[in-house]
């Protein structure tokens, strides 16, 4: 049975649609009303408030936490300065994907890192001869994420961080509501957006400060339906939908390399040994047989294909995640689409697929399997570029040439 | 000499003998089926021992059992219903204790308050086991592939086998030596660091053996139970609504649907043979009954040694058979109880225990497994023994009154081979009974109160009422020697004996015991794939 969040008390009760699923052992919200539009809308028009607590979080310390970290991760954290976040990934030993997410440096030898996944036992395995100490702070911390165009005037209303200074993918220290909050400026949606991170007795302060403050800027709490939606336009990966982690697989097959998984430019090859980067600069080298891709399905033959049936198009608005095959115009199955969603900002209908090469150049024509009337039927979709929603404000800074 | 003239006759209505029985009348075969006891199901039996109480006498969950049979013979339409056991509960003496959900967030978060590394490695084992099952589990399905065979059809198999191996990677054969070679605690300790966690998953690699968690070999079986499936879901076990019998009853009525004729109440004596051929069995009241084969679903000694005797066969293969290991060391107690247990570790809600819908452990640390296993090794019962306990009643009320339950619990070690000799075993019946009736109540206040009727089976016990003998539940212990093409003897692996027309169809053959039906479906294909019925 998941748990609630320190959260609970106040989305539970916002929770009027009673839409919860399980993430990760917690009771997670899908949507708060009945339908997640709103929520969406939100999120890219205004600001929308998420309970992302059930991220997996752990604190990583000691005279040896650079150097360890620097070999776990696929990216040469050394290279990360004091306050800067990135995202990567890290590999087992054969070079394949277990997981990807954030590193932050907090400090000259304190990190932390966010996973999807428990990741607790692979970091003490390979922490062996490094002098650092790796704690799960998974339920110690509670954190919320504020995405969208309004995010940063309403964080700039409860605390007095140089919010209009913070750059892309940095963190902030500062105080929320006397309580100490670290804001990052990271999230999953793509846009202009900010996660806050406190200890989980001061997660219903903040909260309350957040939705209270937010509320002349449209605020709306929001859940991972919508958040489903926008990181497809951003064309983001998801661990256990678009690929799995190695340790889940039991066939090679399923497994991915980060080539494969679009994350090849986390990669930094040429430095002291990593885990996997023998046979990562091997795929480099030999170049990847499989590529994380953007598509976008024709609208016009999506349209035609009901109209042959007497149908308007029907359009799902959630996202949606159930694989379906790709085939090249020639009707050969060259790869599968793994998620996709209809963007309602850019009107259009967008999925994200691994195919094989040489299939991947943008503005390839594929074809993607569609069902209409228990038939199933191909239409026509093409290789685009990511990530298909872009907003400058995701990076900018105020004050500051762009 | 009666005229009646059957096509086989099968000895024993144990589980086994009754999947064997369908499956041959199912093709036609004029099949009759004789048990000695006045039910039938073998060690797969439910009796009402106590007014209401309908107990699983011996087995008491199905795993293994093939969903294919369940399938081949129709048995949801005969009456079979399994409910799947939900939890794992292993309570601790100093007030903790560790619950086991098939969630996996909600179990992690159970093993990381002893060790949050544990905690994420437990799904990495269970995928490596299940690896290892998937590959295993052909072997389940089919005759014992036999290496120091010529014949094309075994080094065919051989080879795929080894194919099916090499392509599950360098690792997966690194464990599968592992398994073969270690004992389950020694196995268990390349995984895990918490005691709590490794305690109540070693016991797997002892049930049914007279070995302890600290001896090699045991890790193998640690596999063999984790084999389990039931919906195609590895690593389940379940009960058979209305207790195992009805698993056996659903296996008889389809028999019999198919024409087959099953008698309880006929003890046979021997199997009649001449020329060195079986053509028949004599009861013990001394009736005759012919038939073109004889397919003995009891265990090998009691077959050989009992029903056709050592004149009959050659000295190395009598040898062998008595270099067959039974050895028996467990014992079961029923009881009857008039309220739902309750644990000092963890209260019940009213009267509602999520926890206790699943089975239960008596298995706080490897230490205290090993400590039984002492006393046995020197001919003693285990005075704190390790008990799987199951409470059927909690996801099955019909097996007892409103309110009451039944409280089932799989005690070792019960040595078959006590110190004063198998034989005192009655004398030392209650003591050993009250041993576990007291282990109990140490983790369950009060329990000894709510107790209405007790039955303790010591192995004595179950090989002079259940035929097994020494009191092993599985024919044979399941030990790395005592499996595939050893099983029983090397070369009689496959259902055929030394003794033209005689076959085996019980869990002293391949793949072995525990309610799989495996050994009763595979030896009725290989006798249905030749001419002698």
């Amino acid at each position: 049975m998941p748990i609630p969040s320190p959260f609970h008390a106040r989305t539970s009760e916002l929770c009027t649609g009673l839409r919860w699923k399980d993430w990760s052992g917690y009771h997670a919200v899908c949507s708060y009303g009945p339908c997640h539009e709103p929520e969406y809308i939100a999120f890219r028009h205004s600001a929308g408030l998420m309970d992302v607590t059930p991220l997996h979080k752990y604190d990583v310390s000691g005279p040896d936490a650079t150097a360890f970290l620097s070999r776990l991760m696929v990216k040469n954290i050394a290279k990360l300065k004091v306050g800067q976040i990135t995202y990567c990934c890290w590999c087992d030993e054969d070079g394949k994907l277990l997981d990807d997410g954030t590193v932050w440096r907090l400090d000259e030898n304190d990190y932390r890192v966010t996973a999807a996944e428990p990741s607790l036992a692979w970091f003490q395995h390979n922490a062996h001869g490094f002098t650092v100490s790796i704690e799960d702070t998974t339920s110690r911390i509670a954190a919320v994420s504020i995405q969208g165009p309004n995010a940063r005037e309403i964080l700039k209303q409860v605390s007095d961080a140089d919010m209009d200074g913070l750059r892309f993918f940095w963190l902030a220290r500062t105080r929320i509501d006397g309580r100490a909050a670290i804001i990052t400026r990271t999230g999953y949606t793509g846009d202009l957006g900010y996660e806050v991170w406190v200890d989980s007795e001061d997660a219903v302060p903040l909260w309350d400060a957040l939705m209270s403050a937010g509320q002349p800027y449209g605020i709306m709490p929001t859940g991972l339906d919508a958040l489903d939606v926008c990181r497809v336009e951003a064309g983001f990966i998801m661990n256990g939908v678009d690929y799995y982690s190695a340790n889940h697989c039991i066939i090679e097959n399923r497994k991915s390399t980060p080539y494969e998984a679009g994350l090849g430019w986390t990669v930094n090859l040429e430095r002291d040994p990593f885990i996997g980067q023998q046979a990562l600069r091997l795929e480099k080298e030999q170049g990847p047989v499989r590529h994380f891709v953007g598509l976008e399905i024709d609208w016009d033959e999506f349209e035609r294909l009901h109209a042959r049936y007497g149908l308007p198009p029907e359009l799902c608005s959630s996202a949606w995640r159930d694989p379906k095959p790709i085939y090249s115009t020639r009707g050969r199955q060259v790869g599968q689409a793994t998620s996709g969603a209809w963007s309602p900002m850019l009107k259009r209908s967008l999925a994200l697929a691994t195919v094989d090469g040489p299939w991947h150049e943008v503005g390839q024509e594929l074809q993607i399997e569609c069902t209409v009337e228990y038939v199933r039927h191909r239409i026509k979709a093409t290789v685009s570029k990511k990530p298909f929603f872009d907003p400058p404000r995701k990076r900018s800074v105020i004050g500051a040439p762009a | 000499m009666t005229t009646k003239q059957y096509d086989a006759i099968i000895v024993g209505g144990g589980h086994n003998g009754l999947v064997c029985a369908a499956y041959l009348a199912r093709a036609g075969r004029k099949v009759l089926v004789l048990e000695r006891r006045h039910v039938l199901g073998g060690a797969a039996v439910s009796e009402e021992l106590h007014p209401g109480f309908h107990f699983s006498v011996c087995s008491y969950v199905v795993s293994l059992f093939r969903p294919r049979i369940i399938r081949d013979l129709d048995l949801a339409r005969h009456g079979l219903e399994m409910l799947p056991l939900e939890s794992s509960f292993t309570p601790l003496p100093d007030g903790r204790s560790l619950c086991r959900w098939p969630e996996w967030h909600r179990t992690r978060r159970e093993i990381a308050r002893f060790s949050k590394r544990d905690a994420d490695v437990y799904p990495e084992f269970g995928m490596a086991m299940a690896k290892m099952a998937f590959f295993a589990r052909e072997l389940v399905d089919q005759p014992a592939p036999d290496p120091t065979s010529l014949k094309i059809k075994d080094l065919h198999r051989l080879l795929r086998l080894g194919n099916q191996m090499r392509s599950l990677g360098p690792d997966m054969m690194q464990l599968n030596m592992q398994l073969l070679t270690m004992s389950s605690s020694e196995f268990l300790d390349l995984w895990f660091e918490s005691d709590v966690l490794k305690a109540p998953m070693s016991v797997s690699g002892i049930i049914g053996t007279f070995l302890g968690v600290r001896s090699p070999g045991t890790a193998y079986v640690l596999l063999h139970h984790y084999m389990g499936e039931i919906d195609g879901a590895f690593r389940s076990w379940g009960f058979v609504k209305g207790g195992t019998g009805q698993l056996s009853n659903a296996v008889a009525s389809a028999a019999r649907s198919f024409g087959a004729e099953i008698r309880a109440d006929s003890p046979v004596e021997r199997v009649l043979l001449h020329d060195g051929e079986a053509q028949g069995v004599v009861l013990e009241n001394g009736d005759e009954i012919r038939a073109k084969i004889v397919v003995s679903g009891v265990d090998p000694r009691r077959t050989f040694l009992g029903m056709v005797g050592e004149d009959h066969l050659e000295d190395e293969f009598v040898t062998r058979l008595r270099r067959y290991k039974y050895r028996g060391s467990s014992g079961k107690v029923n009881l009857a109880v008039d309220r739902l247990p309750e644990f000092a570790c963890r209260p019940n809600e009213n009267g509602r225990a999520e926890h206790l819908r699943g089975d239960i452990a008596i298995a706080p640390s490897i230490e205290y497994l090993e400590k039984a296993y002492d006393e046995a090794k020197y001919g003693d019962f285990s005075r704190r023994p390790y008990i799987n306990v199951v409470i059927p009643s909690v996801l099955d009320p019909s097996v007892a009154p409103p309110g009451k339950h039944i409280v089932s619990c799989f005690v070792q070690y019960a040595p078959y081979h006590i110190k004063e000799g198998a034989q005192y075993w009655p004398e030392r019946r209650e003591a050993f009974g009250d041993a576990v009736v007291d282990t109990l109540e140490e983790y369950c206040p009060g329990f000894k109160d709510s107790i209405l009727y007790r039955q303790v089976l010591t192995p004595w016990d179950l090989e002079q009422e259940f035929g097994l003998t020494e009191g092993n539940i599985f024919h044979g212990e399941l030990s790395p020697e005592q499996l595939l093409f050893q099983r029983p003897v090397s070369g009689w692996a496959h259902y055929r004996t030394p003794i033209r027309r005689l076959w085996m169809c019980g869990s002293g053959t391949h793949p072995g015991g525990g309610i799989m039906g495996a050994p009763g479906m595979l030896a009725a294909e290989a006798i249905l794939g030749t001419r002698e019925t």
